[in-house]
């Protein structure tokens, strides 16, 4: 059963390189190339999402804008801060692997973590609101005598600001179940930095895991203005 | 063919000698590239088989041949692609003048009502020799009517119109299936279609009708007060229907819209969706309140609108497609 | 020490290793994740057979009297969603391609072994979800799941059905992930892209295809669910959905599947083809680039299962030219095949006999497809047993012919003993003619106007006489299918002992033991030879080439 690393440097032995891989280099870059394509297949998963949305986006444009104005555009916002904020706490996070600053790489991904429970928390709240105000697909959905953005003498089709909502509640749960799992992925880092397994030398689940972090991100940027900013009229 | 044991359907439309032309050639092509391939295999299988001691030729390839054998089949395939949607196109465009017949699908059966009255279950009696023209819908699921005999299948969709035509040529009777999958019984939603000669049809017609279509649409149009803001004038709340059917249509957010069955069937629905230029969206929505026949006769009726006068079934448009623009098909039915 | 006897001491391979339940169920080994996997898509495949078994019974007569109608709309809905998702898309690639990818480039196992095991834990968890909805009433909607049926009029376990296919996906996406990265980084040294067995260009642009379309089902399957848990209308015209939207985002990846279905079946016959031809590939690179391009063009076809739909004129004309546009890289390849066999030396062993059986069935199939794609004909068979006939020509005159055939050529690597041949051959045959039986009349079915899904035809009766060939075909197929798996178990208590390489053929993975050691190869490979070097290994003075530099 051999290691059979092409010995470079001196590198034999280390604990962190897998038997199938002969050098570290080739596994960081195999982890890395499997991270971004499976970030590839998520952009697909939610893909299917935005498409159907972009449909009825496009055909009930009045219905899904008076929907929107219903949703908390203050509070959306305030959670894309949130995430933009997490991800730089995330790049810092791995800057301070790569320079050996334990303390700061560990805090670094506690505020990351602290962040992501409060895009939760806001989330929450938001989901609560449209629960209050029976906007939550259903049999207790209502939303009768809407104002359709820019047209005051015309009330939103109930039906297809149901349609809106669903695909709302759909997508930003998709999300936000992401963010869980992050939470879950990033928990789990924390306590392999606390233990000091990452050194300049190897931080790659780090990196990886900072991957995921990115597209949860950016898929909340590209869910941001689509559901809560269109045709806002101030 | 064989009467217990046939190979080749009926053939009893104008399109289905187009359709039997194109499979024709199609087998014809495939045939003889089958033969080949299966030549050639046998060939050179038989031909190059091992013998102790002589050894394969190794030949990296060819690139003349494999442009050669590129370029060859995609001008084939190029040749079939477009005869294909010459017959497509004209199966899709019924002709102006087509009888009308309107098609209910509903788990599981065919519920046929002619332009002139005459409602039918899971039969349809046409003339022979005359365009007709099926505007679809269905009242549950996705069904499908496919009469092999005249080379014809649409799906029927819930919530909007489809239309498929024919022009039956022999006179005799012939099959009509279901061919989307709906539900128990599936395999139990087929008919008849019954193909007379013109005489035979007239006699037929005359037996029984609760008059034309558009008149009971004219009856429901009056009994759900629709004609409280449709006026014949100006000074309704909502827009004189008079000649609008076929028409293009400018609606207030500056799209410009046909008037055809799907549109009318929108505007019954869901009003919201497409207000007429210069009116107010005051209509309320009819939905839940009529039945699919109940729009097929108000569709029917306004439609003979379109003439003053005449209770004709003239259609302008080649097909509803949920209220097309001038450059391309618009409306809430993803295309 | 050894003792003198005729048998050489058994040496340590990845078989016998280790022993026990535990060492199989917890293994990160490719090769025996790629056994767990074998007997799980065998057994899906009995049971997907038994259900086509049924079907084919029932129509032996036009009356329904064999199972009730609702019955019989469950058993081709669950052949087909068996078949399709859990036969047809891991076969290949979960079985040979997790086999042979590695050894094939010279790795020692694929880039991410706990993932490969993780995907069949995956596989197996959407088998008892889908065997339990099978046991506790079935699902109705066809494998097709059409909206508004399935979501708010079937009275069947949907939902269930639904879910076991959604979590099939991720184990095909971690299949292809684990692919794509392996062959990208884990190529042993020497190793170029153009020295790659076809093998590995077809399992790479399969597995493109596995990341990039099957999570469009996987949500496809969320909203259908939600839909029908919650009442929603996002495919519901009564609550203002469309349920086209369902068939584009349906068709984005099924469309794509039968690709997945097919490429890693080529990739089989074109190693099977060049070895007992004994030359190499015709026209290496454009069978390489034929793959990525069926892989790409895939992507762009799927509502030519729409054309009667009730889409635009125009959307159909567009499709229909991209479907052709689809066929010409497949026929490129045919072409390719046959060439090779051109000036070869042509061995008749039972993986060629299958590579034949794929050469004429899959062009048989193929060319039906140009039928389909021809807008004007597409009206008339559309949702008739021609699709019917045109798909299972494919998949399994095509599919399933290659994985036997690869499975044969294989086999003594995998296990270490050689097959019977003479059973084999005749195997081959029978499946040939069982399955030309089976599914050339129901072209003649299909256009005769016979649907798609009928449990009763007996308004129809002309039909019967072409579906009792049919049914007669089937039982034919069926003892065609029983024997590999007959004489396979057969021959892993008595078959002969395997040499390392019976057929001399090219490929990494012949240059190991049968069957091979846990990592593969003794030494890290060093390629220094382009693929299909036959002209070395059947040179009269053959110099053995060494694999280490």
């Amino acid at each position: 059963m051999s290691d059979s690393s092409v010995a470079v440097h001196g590198e034999t032995n280390d604990p962190a390189l897998r038997h199938h891989f002969a050098t570290e280099e080739q596994q960081r870059n195999a982890s890395s190339l499997g991270m971004w394509i499976f970030l590839g297949t998520e952009v697909m998963f939610f893909g299917g999402l935005f498409c159907a949305y972009l449909i009825y986006r496009h055909s009930y444009f009045g219905d899904f804008g008076a929907a929107s104005k219903s949703i908390d555009a203050a509070l959306g916002g305030t959670n894309t801060a949130v995430l933009i904020c997490s991800s730089l706490t995330v790049v810092l996070a791995i800057w301070a692997a790569q320079t050996a600053q334990r303390t700061l790489m560990i805090a670094m991904l506690i505020l990351t973590m602290l962040f992501g429970l409060a895009f939760l928390g806001i989330k929450g709240k938001e989901y609560k609101d449209k629960f209050v105000e029976h906007h939550v697909p259903g049999a207790s959905f209502s939303f009768e005598h809407e104002e359709i953005p820019g047209h005051p003498d015309q009330f939103a089709n109930p039906q297809h600001a149901e349609i809106f909502f669903a695909l709302y509640f759909i997508m930003t749960g998709l999300h936000a179940l992401h963010m869980i799992v992050g939470l879950g992925i990033f928990t789990w880092l924390l306590i392999m930095a606390w233990k000091g397994r990452f050194t300049p030398h190897y931080h790659t689940p780090l990196e990886i895991g900072g991957l995921y972090w990115h597209f949860v991100d950016i898929v909340w940027i590209y869910l941001f203005p689509l559901l809560y900013l269109i045709d806002r009229h101030p | 063919m064989f009467n217990n044991f046939p190979l080749w359907p009926d053939r009893a439309s104008t399109a289905a000698g187009n359709v039997d032309a194109l499979f024709i050639f199609l087998l014809i092509v495939s045939g003889l590239m089958t033969l080949l391939i299966f030549v050639a295999i046998v060939y050179f299988a038989a031909r190059y088989r091992h013998r102790p001691g002589v050894l394969a030729e190794q030949i990296e390839g060819s690139t003349p041949l494999e442009i050669t054998w590129s370029i060859i089949p995609l001008g084939v395939f190029m040749v079939i692609f477009v005869w294909g949607a010459v017959v497509y196109f004209k199966s899709r465009t019924p002709p102006r003048d087509s009888t009308e017949v309107y098609v209910v699908a509903k788990q599981w059966m065919w519920k046929l009502e002619h332009a002139e009255g005459q409602r039918e279950i899971n039969e349809l009696h046409v003339p022979v020799g005359r365009d007709v023209k099926l505007i679809m819908t269905s009242q549950d699921v996705i069904h499908s009517f496919f009469v092999p005999a005249f080379r014809m299948k649409q799906d029927v969709v819930p919530g909007r119109y489809t239309v498929a035509w024919f022009h039956a040529t022999k006179v005799g009777t012939y099959h009509l299936f279901c061919t989307q999958y709906c539900g128990t019984q599936h395999s139990g939603m087929i008919g008849d279609i019954v193909v007379m000669d013109p005489a035979q049809y007239e006699a037929w017609m005359s037996g029984g009708s609760t008059g034309p279509l558009s008149a009971s649409g004219e009856k429901i149009f009056a009994e759900l007060g629709c004609a409280t803001c449709h006026r014949s004038d100006t000074q309704g709340r909502g827009p004189n229907l008079q000649g609008v059917f076929g028409k293009p249509v400018q609606l207030e957010d500056g799209r410009m819209v046909t008037a055809d069955e799907n549109y009318v069937r929108e505007s019954i629905l869901d009003p919201g969706s497409k207000i007429v230029k210069g009116f107010k969206p005051v209509m309320p929505t009819f939905q839940g309140l009529v039945s699919e026949e109940q729009l097929n006769a108000l569709v029917a009726y306004v439609k003979s609108l379109a003439q003053p006068g005449a209770p004709g079934t003239k259609t302008a448009m080649a097909e509803p497609s949920g209220g097309s623009s001038q450059a391309q098909p618009q409306g809430s039915k993803v295309q | 020490m050894a003792t003198a006897t005729t048998q050489p001491v058994e040496r340590e391979n990845y078989l016998n290793k280790e022993y026990g339940v535990g060492s199989w169920l917890l293994t990160t080994d490719h090769k025996r994740i790629a056994l767990l996997y074998l007997i799980s898509i065998t057994f899906f495949f009995f049971i997907g057979g038994f259900f086509a078994l049924l079907i084919r019974l029932e129509l032996l007569t036009p009356a329904s009297d064999l199972v009730q109608a609702d019955t019989y709309n469950k058993l081709f809905t669950m052949h087909g969603q068996v078949m399709v998702f859990f036969f047809l898309i891991p076969s290949i690639p979960a079985v040979l391609g997790n086999f042979l990818v590695p050894m094939m480039i010279g790795a020692k196992d694929l880039a991410f072994p706990r993932i490969n095991l993780l995907s069949w834990y995956i596989y197996i968890v959407a088998g008892i979800l889908i065997l339990h909805c099978m046991l506790t009433g079935g699902v109705d909607t066809g494998w097709t799941f059409y909206t508004p049926f399935s979501t708010a009029f079937s009275n069947t376990k949907v939902i269930e059905a639904g879910l076991a296919i959604f979590v099939s996906g991720f184990s095909s996406i971690l299949t292809g992930l684990n692919f794509v990265v392996t062959i990208h980084r884990m190529r042993a040294p020497g190793m170029t892209w153009s020295r790659l067995p076809l093998f590995i260009w077809a399992h790479y642009a399969t597995s493109i295809i596995q990341i990039l379309g099957t999570p469009v089902i996987a949500i496809t399957l969320v909203l259908v669910v939600a839909e029908r848990a919650l009442h929603l209308g996002i495919f519901d015209p009564k609550l203002g959905g469309d349920p086209l939207l369902f068939q584009h985002l349906f068709w984005f990846y099924s469309h794509p599947a039968v690709y997945i279905m097919i490429l890693p079946s080529m990739g089989v016959v074109t190693e099977i083809i060049a070895c007992f031809s004994r030359k190499r590939i015709f026209g290496y690179s454009f069978v390489a680039f034929s793959s990525i391009a069926i892989a790409v063009f895939g992507f762009l076809v799927w509502a030519h299962h729409m054309f009667v739909a009730g889409i635009s004129v125009y959307a159909a004309v567009i499709f229909s030219i991209l479907s052709y546009a689809v066929a010409v890289p497949s026929a490129v390849k045919v072409f390719n095949w046959t060439a090779t066999l051109y000036k070869g030396s042509i061995h008749y062993d039972a993986p060629m006999l299958y590579a034949f059986g794929f050469l004429g069935l899959f062009t048989m199939g193929g060319l039906t497809g140009l039928f389909l794609a021809a807008l004007g004909v597409n009206v008339h068979v559309h949702d008739t047993y021609f699709v019917i006939a045109h798909f299972h020509y494919i998949m399994v005159g095509g599919a399933v012919m290659g994985y036997l055939g690869g499975m044969h050529f294989w086999w003594p690597k995998i296990s270490g003993k050689l097959y019977p041949e003479g059973w084999a051959r005749l195997a081959a045959l029978i499946v040939f003619i069982g399955f030309n039986l089976t599914f050339f009349p129901q072209f003649v079915l299909g256009y005769l106007g016979m649907p798609r899904r009928y449990a009763d035809y007996s308004h129809m009766p002309e039909f019967q006489v072409l579906n009792v060939l049919s049914t007669a075909g089937a039982t034919v197929l069926g003892v065609g299918y029983l024997l590999p798996m007959l004489y396979f178990l057969w021959s892993m208590r008595y078959g002969k002992p395997a040499p390392d390489n019976p057929w001399n053929a090219a490929g990494l993975e012949w240059k190991s033991t049968s069957p091979p050691p846990t990592f593969n190869f003794e030494e890290e490979p060093v390629v220094t030879w382009e693929a299909y070097n036959y002209d070395e290994l059947d040179a009269p003075n053959k110099q053995e080439v060494p694999i280490v530099g």
